[in-house]
Parts: structure tokens; C-alpha cells; sequence
């Protein structure tokens, strides 16, 4: 697989620091409120942030994926995405504790998609929402209680995140 | 002057669904993963998808049939949509309403989609080139045209080799029985070779298959046992009774005796071979029961893969 690492001129957010100050401020709520909530990755990025933080933070719980592709509001004007990855809810979601998690909170209508998909699963009992940055532009009343790095992106520009073979992050602009 | 398959868009998006001769081996190989992850929705608490909500589903049987048009409907109400079963054969149609007047009719209903059963080869796409020319925002699927195509039935089949497969570039598969009039024998061939399947054969008595299957790269068999030596697959097609009274075949007792799946013939075949069949099956005549009961039977996983390969279809076209 190749790895695009983003050039420093392109790049407004630091992945890795973003993801160090996210693993910090979840190791230390879970370690305070004693809790053992689920991690739940939305693809394909989310995931990823997901599956390095269920490590991070030796967590023996189950991980959760959830797609966002059936649920999206686009779907009229863009269709269905390629490569669809699967939801894969290992456990019951009926009463959960769960933290879904993605990479960028933008307009927050993955989120909200990812949700319907969640609860189409069952009624859990509490979701929280961490991202490895929120860029603002919400047009959705969505806001996340971990964030890993918080930057203000204009125009239409993507915020991509990549994983290199060492599992390490980085974010590019693409658009 | 070369015209635009109809099923694909000017942007390459799959518009309609009318053959899979002429579909390329991405899109495909994209219904099959789309497929896939519409699989686990009947396992769900909420055994619904929203993609087709609002939409209105039209399915026009000109011609019987129970399973694929229940399959359809199971599809298009998984993705939430309004589905109408119309039984064309036993209303307009039987009046007198030639069968653009009965499209116009609907598609004045408001139509989003129409999943088509036609006796007559190319109705679909008669119709889908007719809503077209009018400028109707309406799809077309083909859920069987007289001997042509049955394109769901293909990719299904697809599906199902893939599942217990995986890889396509290193199958034999046999299609045994009446190729000539099968629409689905057509489909499968096209979509077989199309994703690379290197040896794909036809096996029947010289009645009932076609010429030209050479030409697709169909290898012919008139002896069963030869026909199933080595290969993975064997899909069994269904002999229509009607055959029987015209003068291809002498009786089913000698058609299954020659052409029947038996534990014996499929002995031939590889030793983890699967056994498909579309359904309706006639046992004893072109599937004994030993085989359409045994373990290397995937019949009834293909009823269940079919529904998700119906909701990918349904969920392309119409975006």
C-alpha cells in the first residue's frame, strides 16, 4: 500500500499530535469516570483512530465499525459509494456505552448518519462522540466531547487522513 | 452508427439494469460488493434502509412468477420504498393496451422504478428506451425477457460462486440442461466469462442447445459425465414441461436419465463442487433428491443472496 505523508506547507493539523492529545484526554476520563465504554470506529477513518486507541488504551471490550453509506442524505444527488464497508456491531448495542469515533467532524451529517445506522441496531445508553479533529463548518447540531485538534478550514477543501504502514497518522488536503 | 447501451449513463452510472452482456467487469464486481454489505439488514433490529424512501417500485409481471418478483419486493421494501405488484398478464394487457400505453399509464402513477417480466425478448428494453426518449427520470429493471436475459439471476449466481469460491479466475462451471431456451444459461455465461472464469461449459442434448456457444467461450458437452468431470460449480437449469410436448425430448424418465443430477454424475465433478439451480426445481427430472437436499447443495443460499443482490441493484440505479 503506498502512504502519502502530507508536506508540512499542506498540512493544518498535526495527525499525530492531534491523536496524542484524543488517546490522552480519553485515557483519562476513562480512568477517572471508571467506565469501560465500547469504542465504535465510523469507516473509514474513524476506524482506524478506533482500532489505534482500543490498542493504545488496552481496552478488553469489544471494537465496533459502523458505516455511514445507508444512511447518508446525499444519496439522490451522489448514490451509493464504492467499496462500502460493513457495520460489524460484535456485542449488544441494547444499553451500551459507547464511543463512536471518527476522524474529521465537519458538517456533522456523517455523524448523524452513522448514528441512524447505530441505532438500527438497538437502543444503547449513552453515545459520546471523539474526533481526531473538528474542522468546524457544522450544519448539524453535532458537537464532540474529545477532540484531538480543532482547525478552521476554508472553502470546500477535504481533510484527508492517511495511515502508513506503521499505523502512524497524517492528514492531506485534497479538493 | 454505434448507439449507448441504455443500462449506462453518459457519467458511466448504472442507469437501468436490462442485460449483462454489455456490463463491464467493474460495475460487476461493484453490485457484488454492494451486495455484500447489504447481506446482514435481515439480521438487524431495524430490517430497513432508508436509500428509497419516497420512491415508488413497479413490479410489472407480464409473465408469472412468484419467486423473483417476492425476491424484489422483499428488496425494494427493505430500502423503504412503496412497492405495487401489478399482475399485467391478468388486467390491461389482457384488454387490449399495447405495453408503452400500459408504461405511460404508470409512469403518470408517479413510477420511480420498474422491475419488468416480459414473455417477449427485449421488452425491457423497449421500455426503458421508451422512458428515455420521453425524458421520464423512471429506471428499468429486467426481471426476465423470453429467452434472452435474467440479469438479477446472474448476478446472484455470481454472488453465490464468489461466497463459497472466492476466486473466480481458477473455476470450471458447468450450466447443464435446456441452454437454448434459458435466459438465465444466457446471463450466466456472459457474466461468467465477463469476471474471468477460464473454463465455463454447456451440457445438454443437441435439441437444446443453441449454436454460437463456442463463439462465447463456451465449451459443449452432450455426454453428462464429461461435461461435470473436474468442475467446481454445477448450475442446473430447469426443464420447462412444455419441452417434453413438443419434439425436443422423448420423456422426462429418459431426460433424467441422461441429464439428471444424480449422486452418481455429480461424483464426476469435484469433490467440493457446489450445486446451484434457480428454482422452480422438478425433481426427477432434471435434480434427484439425494442432490437438491445433499450437502453440496447451495440452492436455498442463493434465494437468500438474491434479495441482497436485488436491494444493490435497486439501490444503484435508482440514486
Amino acid at each position: 500500500m503506498s502512504v502519502e505523508r502530507s508536506e508540512s506547507a499542506q498540512s493544518p493539523v498535526d495527525a499525530e499530535f492531534a491523536y496524542a492529545r484524543l488517546f490522552e484526554q480519553l485515557r483519562t476520563v476513562l480512568q477517572d469516570e471508571t467506565r469501560t465504554p465500547i469504542l465504535v470506529g465510523i469507516h473509514s477513518g474513524g476506524a482506524w483512530v478506533a482500532e489505534r486507541l482500543h490498542a493504545d488504551l488496552g481496552l478488553r471490550s469489544q471494537l465496533g465499525y459502523l458505516s455511514s453509506a445507508f444512511h447518508r442524505d446525499d444519496y439522490g444527488s451522489r448514490g451509493l459509494p464504492i467499496n462500502i464497508k460493513p457495520t460489524i456491531l460484535p456485542f449488544d448495542v441494547d444499553a451500551a456505552d459507547l464511543i463512536v469515533i471518527d476522524d474529521v467532524l465537519f458538517t456533522g451529517r456523517t455523524v448523524r448518519a452513522a448514528l441512524n445506522e447505530l441505532f438500527d441496531h438497538g437502543r444503547p445508553a449513552r453515545v459520546e462522540l471523539a474526533v481526531l479533529a473538528d474542522r468546524g463548518g457544522r450544519e448539524l447540531p453535532v458537537s464532540a466531547r474529545f477532540v484531538g485538534a480543532e482547525v478552521a478550514l476554508q472553502g470546500i477543501d477535504q481533510l484527508v487522513l492517511s495511515q502508513d504502514t506503521h499505523g502512524h497518522f497524517a492528514f492531506r488536503l485534497e479538493g | 452508427m454505434i448507439r449507448r447501451h441504455p443500462q449506462i449513463d453518459g457519467q458511466g452510472r448504472l442507469r437501468h439494469l436490462l442485460s449483462i452482456d454489455g456490463l463491464p467487469k467493474a460495475m460487476i464486481e461493484r453490485l457484488l460488493d454492494t451486495a455484500s454489505a447489504f447481506l446482514d439488514v435481515s439480521d438487524r433490529t431495524v430490517k430497513k434502509l432508508p436509500l428509497l424512501r419516497g420512491r415508488s417500485v413497479f413490479n410489472l409481471f407480464f409473465e408469472n412468477s412468484t419467486r423473483t418478483r417476492t425476491t424484489f419486493e422483499i428488496a425494494a421494501q427493505r430500502l423503504s420504498a412503496d412497492v405495487f405488484n401489478l399482475n399485467i398478464s391478468a388486467s390491461s394487457a389482457s384488454k387490449g393496451e399495447s405495453l408503452l400505453d400500459t408504461i405511460d399509464n404508470l409512469a403518470a402513477m408517479n413510477a420511480d422504478l420498474f422491475v419488468v417480466r416480459h414473455s417477449q425478448s427485449g421488452a425491457p428494453f423497449l421500455i426503458a428506451q421508451h422512458l428515455d426518449s420521453l425524458g421520464k427520470d423512471v429506471h428499468v429493471i429486467n426481471a426476465g425477457d423470453g429467452r434472452h436475459e435474467h440479469p438479477t439471476q446472474a448476478l446472484l449466481d455470481a454472488y453465490t460462486i464468489r461466497h463459497f469460491k472466492k476466486d473466480f479466475t481458477r473455476l470450471r462451471v458447468a450450466l447443464v440442461g435446456d441452454i437454448l431456451h434459458s435466459r438465465v444459461a444466457r446471463s450466466n455465461i456472459h457474466a461468467l466469462t465477463t469476471l474471468g472464469v477460464p473454463d465455463v461449459r454447456a451440457v445438454g442434448p443437441a435439441t437444446l442447445l443453441p449454436g454460437g456457444l463456442e463463439a462465447m467461450g463456451v465449451q459443449v458437452f452432450h455426454d453428462m459425465r464429461e461435461g461435470l468431470r473436474g468442475v467446481d460449480v454445477v448450475i442446473m437449469l430447469r426443464l420447462q414441461n412444455e419441452r417434453m410436448r413438443g419434439a425436443l425430448l422423448p420423456s422426462a424418465q429418459e431426460y433424467f436419465k441422461h441429464y439428471g443430477l444424480t449422486p452418481e454424475k455429480l461424483a464426476y465433478a469435484a469433490p467440493d463442487a457446489i450445486v446451484m439451480h434457480p428454482g422452480p426445481m422438478n425433481r426427477g427430472v432434471e435434480i434427484d433428491s439425494a442432490v437438491a437436499d445433499g450437502p453440496q447443495a447451495v440452492i436455498l443460499s442463493q434465494v437468500t443472496f438474491g434479495i441482497a443482490v436485488r436491494m444493490a441493484v435497486l439501490g444503484m440505479v435508482a440514486a
